[in-house]
């Protein structure tokens, strides 16, 4: 038995460390430890609601229009306000494009470089992988770069700049668009489509990709497209039997994402026990014991939530909180989100094999082919010259809370009002959920059980098994504490 | 194609602290060349960057003990988000993973080695938004606390390369500021010449956000908007401080051509140190007998009233009414061409 400390992890968001105990080259117990604390929810008391606005984006820069929605949202829930269709779609589209090239980002420059690890030098694709994969050096990110910033050009129309927008307004947008600009924005996703069908499909339409319905299609679609940046990934994981390693709780969480109407677009909800139950946000607690933060009676809703660290707390490990959802920790992202929405092929590969590197992997690849058509619709559906925005005064007392999906799974805002000003603001993020140290009763959280049983042999920091399975989440540490 | 010699690279090695990661994420937006491209052009080496190198834990600790241990040169450190230096002064708010050493421990060892010092966004500058309000975290930017001299580092340190640290403020940065400087930080042309009072690059805070702001004509007349979307000039009501935040938002293009303005809400001044805290909320103008309480840059108060009363006596129908709209209503007049 040995224990070892794995950090800094790069190619994640943020300062990242954890320890694991080895028994006999096995996992058999991580501790993860987010190790940066800078304190927003304190920062935020006291100041005028709207101020939020400016905040929270600002907590991270790679989930920056999330936080925006989020706030947002609190702050239209205790204005009583609605976004005209209008601003609906504009805010939709700006977050959309953040988790898309979220989504990109993750799987060319974070993921898939460590395939061209020292290690898998023996492996017959690793040439092949490095040539195109290798940070910095490959020949993929000079394809991505590019279209990665040209997309973004559709964040620079409808909000100004990223990160860090104030566009997203509770009321709507900020930016309403003029006849020609529809135009523009048709020109930008259209080439962002061309980009994914070329570079990541080999030549596939998106439709035909987000059509895949099984494993078995997919292993098939895999073989056909064998040069492809998506079949390179499917070949790898097949060698590697990704699909075996980093299954967490199997609990799914999503808030739904991209509202129309009365609706999401992907629906919200819970995944647990091989079923979809109702979402019930009243069951969210935040347990505090082995987090460096002053404990009360018991974990809190967040509405109820206190922030004080304690950096000298017997037991604590992190800056981390340990939410939990009627008591149980929950894996929160795209595969949350396509499971909880009922996508057959997401559906099948959790059905055969739960959560895991390569299941997850495929939900955001996914979500790249699902998405950028739903995109073209609601900007073909924008009417220029009609209101984008509403307005209403803010009330002096209030109870509210923003939920909305992050490019990381379920990011949420709870907010409570007096006399005017910010009495309590606390945020929940996506990695809050995934990263999470144990509770109380000792359930360690999803990454935490991700971890366990994981063979990383007597290879110190070379074992790269656990860079996948941390990866895999797309952790954003930066959001994680806040 | 032959190439003349190049001189040996400038080595870079890049680290995070209390920030956000978002100035990272923004330099991703470079364009036209993209990032690597404009680093290999400015003979810039890379050593590690947090998101974008290959190297993880141990070869990163390695690479650490080489430079501090005298084996690897280092030329330019970049600091992304503030100094945390709580709690008690601790350093404890961020220990650097795998270390088990408080991250502004090595940054004032690394500064000390570097031959240049580069604070990217405003955090690392001035201590920015980590800072904000009670600054629960201790925060504190590299050479500056808020506006104030001395921050981690000395108010009179400098680097063994003869240079204050370098503040590329804004939050996030425009990618080009960033690589501007570097740039010129390769080609051996930044000096203190080319720093602003705050040790701002003076290549973009030369500039203010005003400079090129699509609402001009609206400013001219006093023609203001009132609430989010409208066309206004948002000087008046809605809390923009373009007129005195010193930055090229408006000439240099975001994103393939927006900037805060052009998305329809305030500039609220993120290139300057304490723009954080404001004493009344970031998108409402503060006032006294009804004049905003910041008035232009360089402009005397007298002048300005005088002006703003003038101009507004004189406001166009057309940009009064445009001014409170999110869409034009009225067209400009062909000036008597026409019916």
């Amino acid at each position: 038995m040995s224990r070892r400390i794995y950090g800094p992890f790069n190619r994640v968001e943020g300062d990242l460390e954890v320890q694991v105990e080895i028994d006999q080259g096995i996992i058999t117990s991580a501790w993860v430890n987010s190790p940066l604390y800078r304190g927003f929810e304190q920062i935020l008391h006291g100041r005028d609601p709207r101020d939020a606005l400016v905040y929270t984006p600002r907590i991270c820069g790679i989930c920056s229009v999330s936080q925006s929605m989020a706030a947002a949202r609190a702050l239209a829930a205790a204005m009583g306000l609605e976004a005209p269709e209008n601003g609906r779609l504009a805010s939709n589209l700006v977050l959309a494009c953040e988790n898309l090239a979220d989504h990109l980002t993750h799987f060319y420059l974070f993921f898939m470089p460590d395939f061209a690890h020292r290690s898998y030098a023996g492996r017959p694709w690793h040439a092949a992988i490095s040539a195109r994969f290798r940070a910095q050096e490959g020949k993929a990110a000079g394809e991505v770069l590019p279209a990665r910033a040209a997309f973004m050009h559709l964040t620079g129309i409808l909000a100004g700049k990223w990160p860090h927008t104030l566009s997203i307004q509770p009321g709507g947008s900020s930016r309403p668009v003029e006849p020609r600009e529809k135009i523009r924005l048709l020109q930008i996703a259209g080439r962002f489509r061309h980009f994914l069908e070329r570079t990541l499909f080999g030549g596939d339409a998106l439709e035909d990709v987000a059509a895949i319905d099984t494993l078995q299609a997919l292993e098939t679609w895999a073989e056909n497209h064998a040069g492809s940046d998506f079949g390179r990934f499917l070949l790898v994981a097949r060698d590697l039997n990704l699909h075996r390693i980093g299954r967490a709780c199997d609990h799914f969480l999503s808030y739904g994402a991209y509202q129309e109407g009365e609706r999401h677009h992907f629906a919200p909800g819970i995944w647990m026990a091989g079923k979809r139950h109702p979402l019930e946000p009243g069951a969210i607690r935040e347990d505090v014991t082995h987090s460096w933060m002053q404990a009360r009676n018991g974990p809190s809703h967040p509405l109820e939530g206190i922030t004080l660290p304690v950096a000298d707390k017997p037991g604590a490990y992190s800056w981390c909180k340990a939410p939990r959802l009627d008591g149980h920790p929950m894996e929160t992202g795209a595969l949350a989100r396509q499971l909880i929405d009922g996508h057959p092929l997401i559906r099948g590969l959790v059905a055969e094999s739960g959560g895991n590197v390569r299941n997850r992997v495929v939900a955001r690849v996914l979500e790249l082919a699902l998405l950028v058509p739903v995109m073209e619709n609601w900007i073909r559906t924008l009417r220029p010259r009609e209101p984008f925005c509403v307005h209403a005064s803010l009330p002096d007392e209030a109870e509210s809370a923003g939920l909305v999906e992050a490019a990381r799974g379920a990011l949420g805002h709870w907010m409570r009002i007096r006399n005017g000003r910010i009495l309590n603001y606390q945020i929940v993020a996506p990695t809050t959920w995934n990263f999470s140290p144990r509770d109380a009763d000792g359930v360690p959280g999803p990454l935490e059980q991700a971890l366990r049983g994981l063979a990383v042999g007597n290879n110190g920091h070379d074992a790269i098994a656990i860079q996948h399975v941390v990866r895999s989440f797309d952790p954003c540490m930066v959001c994680t504490v806040h | 194609m032959k190439h003349p010699p190049m001189a040996e690279p400038l080595t870079l090695l890049w680290l995070q602290s209390g920030g956000c990661g978002g100035c990272s994420l923004s330099l991703l937006n470079a364009e036209d060349p993209h990032l690597y491209d404009t680093l290999a052009l400015s003979n810039i080496e890379l050593l590690w960057h947090p998101s974008l190198s290959e190297a993880g834990a141990g070869d990163f600790i390695a690479l650490l003990e080489a430079i501090t241990g005298g084996r690897q040169r280092l030329d330019i450190l970049c600091l992304e988000g503030s100094v945390m230096r709580g709690p008690g002064g601790s350093g404890r708010f961020h220990m650097l993973a795998g270390t088990g050493r408080p991250m502004m421990e090595w940054i004032r060892e690394l500064a000390g080695l570097a031959r240049y010092t580069v604070a990217i966004g405003s955090c690392a500058a001035f201590g920015g938004i980590t800072a904000a309000g009670v600054n629960p975290g201790e925060a504190v930017g590299l050479q500056f606390d808020g506006a104030r001299r001395g921050g981690l580092l000395a108010e009179d340190w400098r680097s063994p390369g003869g240079m204050t640290v370098i503040n590329v403020a804004g939050c996030p940065v425009h990618p080009g500021w960033v690589t501007d400087t570097l740039g010129q930080l390769a080609l051996g042309e930044l000096d203190d010449q080319e720093l602003d009072e705050f040790n701002r690059p003076r290549s973009y805070t030369d500039h203010l956000v005003h400079h090129g702001c699509p609402r001009n004509e609206y400013y001219e007349y006093k023609a203001s908007a009132e609430k989010a979307g409208d066309q206004g000039c948002m000087m008046e009501n809605l809390g923009c401080l373009g007129t005195q935040a010193r930055a090229d938002c408006n000439i240099r293009s975001w994103n393939g051509g927006g900037s805060c303005i052009k998305g329809g809400y305030a500039c609220v001044n993120c290139t300057a140190p304490e723009f954080d805290t404001p004493a009344h909320a970031f998108l409402e103008t503060p006032k006294v007998a009804g004049i905003p309480v910041g008035l232009p840059c360089d402009m005397p108060k007298a002048w300005f009233v005088a002006l703003a009363s003038l101009a507004k006596a004189a406001t166009p129908e057309r940009l009064r009414r445009n001014a409170v709209s999110e869409h034009s209503e009225v067209p400009p007049s062909s000036g008597g061409k026409g019916t």
